[in-house]
């Protein structure tokens, strides 16, 4: 068949504005490097050194790398934590406080259970993690089913509340005796504690963050609920009149993706700290938002994403201890990153 | 005598509800023409650590006020760029605002962490100060919240009798009816980001300048937050916001008056009160939300097709 020009065009300009656009989405971002280095420098730092530091240890060593690989599993977990819920269009910004009740129930597993031996203590402790932060979103879930508040505003608010009920059971009742002035549970028994492999901190709550993509996968281009989700996602009205059950899958949708920020707590207390501190998490959840905005709900993009914005976190560290800089100056280049991300969704025609 | 000290939470509930009252006023506005901004939580916040900076660098904190509100507005005017000239998703864009001021407030503010100030004088208004019991309830305040019910006021005379205030809420409800009559819905929206931007830094300087007098990292502890929330809970109208923030900002006051008498529950949970108050609140106030909200709230204006 013969093609006109135009038709070749058209028909192969998606491909070429896909590379056009990767190519200009890249130069941005590197312009929101740029102005983070300028910022930087404003400050009175050496931004080359500044980047080199990071690079060096985070991608530089083995030992660099393996650390981000830790850090991505808690990330990975809370991206998809928000991605779940955003396929009907739910924007889930609880992940922090979830993750904090997650840990909070697999803790009280941990310290209450405390002689069962691990291949009971650490499925029990995993599906409390998932039921603690599940059942913290569902209240946002049900909240918005029922049309009363946007589950944008309760789960903001529940963060805080989330992190001060924390905070009043290690200050409080679950404050270790031992622990002098340090405000911290007891230390989980082995049994309660993810093996690691030999060497890293790289621990079994890998395999976490893999199932949870595989399954997200899955779920959404194999089976029915992944069907009636786009129906709801596409349509609302469409799909209310069809006879999905629109405010079930609010609510399901909601405590599956509370649940694997829970998850994300669990792993954290059992198997970074092995007990429960206020300092629990440097913001993951929040982290994991942007995550799942950068992907755009796709899977692989949140693995891609998820491994740039855990060398960025790290990075903070790093420019907090070597450079005497706050620790949340890196949020800046996490909001940099999300300006670009955000400005190009809109120029396509909103975030799909 | 345990009665009298409980008078104490008037005049907190007075000092705590004016920051979230500028703040929910700032909302109000942007929220009336159309866009939702999460952001402000960040926007406070720049203003709390300029105005405080200013303050101790120049000794005057009316400077301060002044710093903040404009640090406000333009911290703001990022938020327009994205959600107006570039057609962002508003909540994503309001949260990735809030991120930014987290973190440029702290590396802003970290030579004045620890840095003392007088901060804003009291102000006692002449014979009605010495009146008995409202004296010193009503009239020992400083500058900031004597002059937020008269811009409540304002805000509402220019929303409501006003032509640019008739356009604004055109450009909330239809854009593009407000196109057709010959209206820039993009200008007025940047009109009313950046009035809520100087709104927004205010509410931070008064934090950081007349309640707490230092700066520390994320100061504002949500109160962004409840300030969007309180939006809601005064159904979009600058009036009933300042019932709105007079109950929240007595919600922290009570949570403050009871730490400081010792009363035997954990501070922690104390501090719970005003997000379950706002939650709570607005849970109760849901059913009547969707009557009152601006028909495009949320949505971008993509010219005529």
């Amino acid at each position: 068949m013969d093609l006109t020009a135009e038709q070749t065009n058209e028909r192969f300009g998606f491909q070429r504005r896909w590379w056009a656009s990767s190519i200009r989405f890249f130069g941005f971002l590197g312009l929101a490097f740029l102005v983070f280095a300028l910022l930087l420098l404003a400050f009175g730092k050496n931004p080359i050194k500044a980047y080199a530091d990071i690079f060096s240890n985070t991608l530089g060593s083995t030992y660099g790398l393996s650390e981000i690989l830790v850090k991505m599993i808690p990330l990975t977990l809370t991206a998809v934590a928000v991605a779940v819920p955003s396929r009907i269009w739910l924007i889930n910004v609880g992940g922090e406080g979830q993750l904090y009740i997650g840990a909070l129930f697999a803790t009280w597993g941990a310290l209450t259970f405390n002689g069962l031996p691990a291949w009971i203590l650490l499925p029990l402790i995993s599906v409390l993690g998932v039921l603690g932060g599940g059942l913290w979103a569902s209240i946002s879930g049900i909240l918005r089913a029922r049309g009363w508040v946007s589950e944008t505003i309760s789960t903001l608010l529940l963060n805080y509340v989330a992190i001060l009920l924390v905070n009043f059971f290690v200050f409080g009742p679950w404050k270790d005796p031992e622990s002098a002035n340090y405000p911290q549970t007891a230390e989980f028994v082995g049994a309660a504690t993810l093996p690691s492999f030999a060497g890293t901190r790289i621990h079994a709550g890998f395999v976490f963050p893999l199932a949870a993509l595989l399954l997200f996968y899955f779920v959404l281009s194999r089976t029915r609920w992944g069907l009636e989700m786009r129906a709801i996602g596409g349509n609302p009205e469409a799909a209310r009149r069809s006879g999905i059950p629109i405010g079930g899958y609010m609510i399901l949708l909601m405590f599956i993706g509370g649940g694997l920020a829970g998850l994300a707590g669990m792993v954290e207390v059992s198997a970074i700290q092995g007990r429960l501190r206020p300092s629990l998490s440097p913001g993951y959840g929040f982290i994991g938002f942007l995550i799942s905005w950068m992907a755009g709900g796709n899977p692989l993009g949140i693995v891609a994403a998820s491994f740039l914005l855990a060398i960025v976190t790290a990075g903070g560290d790093i420019l907090q201890m070597a450079h005497g800089l706050p620790g949340s100056a890196v949020n800046i280049l996490n909001a940099l990153i999300l300006f670009v991300v955000l400005s190009r969704q809109g120029r396509k025609g909103g975030f799909k | 005598m345990i009665g009298s000290s409980w008078q104490g939470l008037l005049p907190g509930a007075i000092l705590a509800g004016t920051p979230l009252l500028y703040a929910t006023l700032g909302e109000v506005l942007g929220e009336r023409a159309g866009i939702v901004n999460l952001g402000l939580e960040g926007v406070m916040l720049m203003g709390a650590v300029v105005g405080f900076g200013t303050t101790v660098r120049t000794g005057d904190p009316a400077l301060g006020i002044f710093a903040a509100a404009l640090a406000g507005a333009l911290f703001n005017t990022i938020f327009g760029f994205l959600v107006i000239e570039r057609r962002a998703n508003q909540l994503a864009s309001g949260l990735a605002l809030m991120f930014c001021g987290v973190g440029l407030s702290a590396l802003l503010g970290a030579p004045y962490v620890g840095s003392q100030i007088k901060g804003l004088n009291e102000i006692r208004i002449p014979i009605l100060s010495d009146l008995p019991v409202a004296g010193t309830l009503l009239f020992h305040y400083d500058i900031l919240v004597y002059l937020v019910t008269p811009i409540a006021l304002l805000v509402w005379w220019a929303l409501f009798y006003t032509r640019w205030g008739l356009s604004l809420r055109a450009v909330g409800e239809k854009p593009t009816a407000a196109f057709a009559a010959g209206k820039n819905p993009y200008r007025l929206q940047y009109q009313a980001l950046f009035i809520a931007g100087l709104l927004g830094g205010i509410a931070g300087a008064h934090l950081s300048l007349a309640t707490a007098k230092t700066w520390a990292e994320w100061m504002t502890a949500g109160r962004g937050f409840v300030a969007v929330a309180l939006v809601i809970f005064s159904k979009w109208h600058p009036l009933r916001a300042i019932a709105g923030a007079l109950l929240f900002g007595g919600a922290i006051a009570l949570q403050l008056q009871m730490q400081a008498r010792g009363v035997p529950v954990s501070p922690f949970l104390l501090d719970m009160l005003p997000y379950l108050l706002s939650l709570g609140v607005l849970a109760v106030w849901g059913g009547a939300r969707r009557h009152a909200a601006p028909a495009s709230l949320g949505q971008v204006f993509r010219g005529t097709e």
